[in-house]
């Protein structure tokens, strides 16, 4: 059974249609990127899947005993309040469910932020961090919100080529030590088609869904990829 | 000169009146600064500020009307948080010029219904710049009511705040109902406006939610420590203005909201010879 289905799910943003009828299955220990254009409905998209917006037509069923609350989610970064007081360990411990801290929860936010290598500024100010720091601490917010599925928006954008690399590098650790299906949302074509085993690609005009060397082959793949290039 | 101030005080607290607006000052001082917080954090100040006014339109009409002034101004101050909170979540509609639109129509409304009726103007003086002789024994144990449910709910519900206070988006993926913590921030601070405004006055009462907040803004770093450093702040700067203004015969609410300055231009002191330190 698939942790998520979309059937013939069309969803809208202020009430244009901008993902139609979209056939999708993610199965347990995929790794699959989205990418396309903007305004393809890649954020819409994440939206219907998180349950924070109903399909206008179709349907999204959840499976495999995942529940719509327990997907671990990195939201598309944003400027933070330069002020806002939070510290390191305040922020990731806000993904765990529940009212209160007990020994278990502290011990998960332990957990994680070890494996991010963020557990000696627990204690810091989260504001004064740089942004791969705050991607880290935020990806271990997710990580103590879900045991199966990450969903991750654009979770490079804005950072420098090293701090993206050893992104990339985190979220396979995850993908492969930590069993976690993932799911990405990435401008970047190159590195989508180097780590997901699965490509699905927006579109205006018509998506594609497969594997990445049957995506780097398909007419929509080479288009995207040539323009790519050519940029460069 | 110890021993002067110190008879002064424990006459001070022999009046009935004087202990009454100490404890719901207090009370009142501990809710806003815990509310405040978050309200400063989500950029929501202008709320308190609306319903300190809406406040004190409900309050004049009670009173002309020969009315209970807390059944009238309660039901009518937390519509209006419910409405604001409305307006200000909708970009598009301009929600900060219609909160200032709602709080110039109540303050307008509320002078000529109060001119109307028998009211002097020691009267509105006394709505807009508070007064100590206002609390009744009924507003003790109100205030006392209201602190019990702002802190047991706060503490209930603290990391769900801080979850939603820092990032909305992340909090409805995981479920929570952000539009539920919104609506309980809006009725706790009507609350607590309506309770603290004839102490504190309609103009000053949003001081007791903006300043703390601040203030420990300056030094603290995490939610935590904001959040109990307001707390305490406000609180203790509540007791100064109370005592300053019965030493040196100023108005209460003005002299609270000094202490409020003092305490700021301390604290924003510090923090910045820390930083270049």
């Amino acid at each position: 059974m698939s942790l998520i289905t979309c059937e013939k799910a069309t969803f809208a943003y202020e009430g244009v249609p901008v993902v139609r009828d979209l056939d999708l299955q993610i199965e347990k220990g995929q790794y699959l990127c989205i990418v396309g254009e903007n305004g393809s409905g890649k954020s819409t998209l994440v939206k219907g899947l998180l349950g924070l917006l109903k399909p206008v037509s179709g349907k999204v069923t959840f499976g495999d005993g995942l529940r719509q609350t327990e997907i671990g989610y990195l939201p598309q970064r944003v400027e933070w309040q330069p002020d806002f007081p939070a510290s390191v360990w305040e922020v990731a411990s806000s993904g765990c469910h529940g009212l209160w801290m007990n020994s278990q929860r502290r011990q998960q936010v332990e957990e994680n932020l070890h494996l991010m290598g963020m557990e000696h500024l627990a204690k810091r100010s989260f504001a004064r961090l740089s942004g791969g720091q705050q991607q880290r601490v935020l990806l271990a917010r997710a990580l103590c919100a879900t045991r199966s599925l990450l969903l991750l928006d654009e979770p490079v954008a804005g950072l420098d080529p090293v701090v993206t690399r050893e992104m990339y590098d985190v979220i396979r650790m995850l993908h492969e030590q930590r069993d976690l299906t993932v799911v990405m949302i990435s401008h970047d074509i190159q590195a989508a088609t180097q780590e997901a085993d699965r490509i699905l690609h927006l579109s205006n005009t018509g998506s594609f869904y497969g594997t990445p060397f049957e995506y780097r082959h398909s007419p929509l793949g080479v288009a995207f990829f040539g323009g790519c290039c050519c940029h460069e | 000169m110890n021993n002067e101030v110190f008879a002064l005080l424990s006459k001070m607290f022999s009046y009935h009146f004087m202990v009454r607006a100490a404890v719901v000052g207090v009370l009142v001082s501990l809710c806003a600064a815990l509310l405040g917080v978050s309200l400063v954090l989500k950029r929501y100040s202008m709320i308190g500020d609306g319903l300190s006014h809406v406040g004190f339109g409900a309050l004049a009409v009670a009173s002309a009307l020969g009315m209970a002034p807390l059944a009238v101004s309660i039901p009518v101050v937390m519509v209006a948080a419910v409405l604001l909170l409305r307006l200000s979540s909708r970009a598009k509609l301009k929600g900060d010029a219609l909160i200032a639109m709602i709080s110039a129509g109540s303050l307008a409304i509320g002078v000529i219904v109060l001119s109307l009726s028998s009211g002097t103007t020691g009267d509105v003086n006394n709505y807009l710049f508070g007064s100590v002789l206002a609390m009744t024994g009924e507003d003790v144990w109100l205030s006392v009511a209201l602190a019990a449910v702002v802190l047991v709910l706060f503490c209930v519900y603290y990391r769900k705040m801080f979850a939603v206070t820092f990032d909305e988006t992340f909090a409805r993926a995981t479920g929570e109902k952000v539009e539920a913590y919104h609506m309980l921030l809006a009725c706790l601070t009507a609350l607590t406006i309506v309770l603290g405004m004839r102490v504190m006055g309609a103009m000053l009462i949003s001081s007791l939610i903006i300043f703390p907040a601040l203030t420990a803004m300056r030094l603290c770093r995490s939610f935590r420590s904001v959040t109990i450093c307001a707390a305490i702040l406000s609180v203790v700067c509540f007791m100064l203005g109370l005592c300053g203004s019965y030493l040196l015969d100023t108005p209460t609410g003005a002299s609270v909201v000094v202490a409020n300055i003092v305490a700021f231009l301390v604290f924003w002191l510090i923090g910045r010879i820390r930083e270049r330190g």
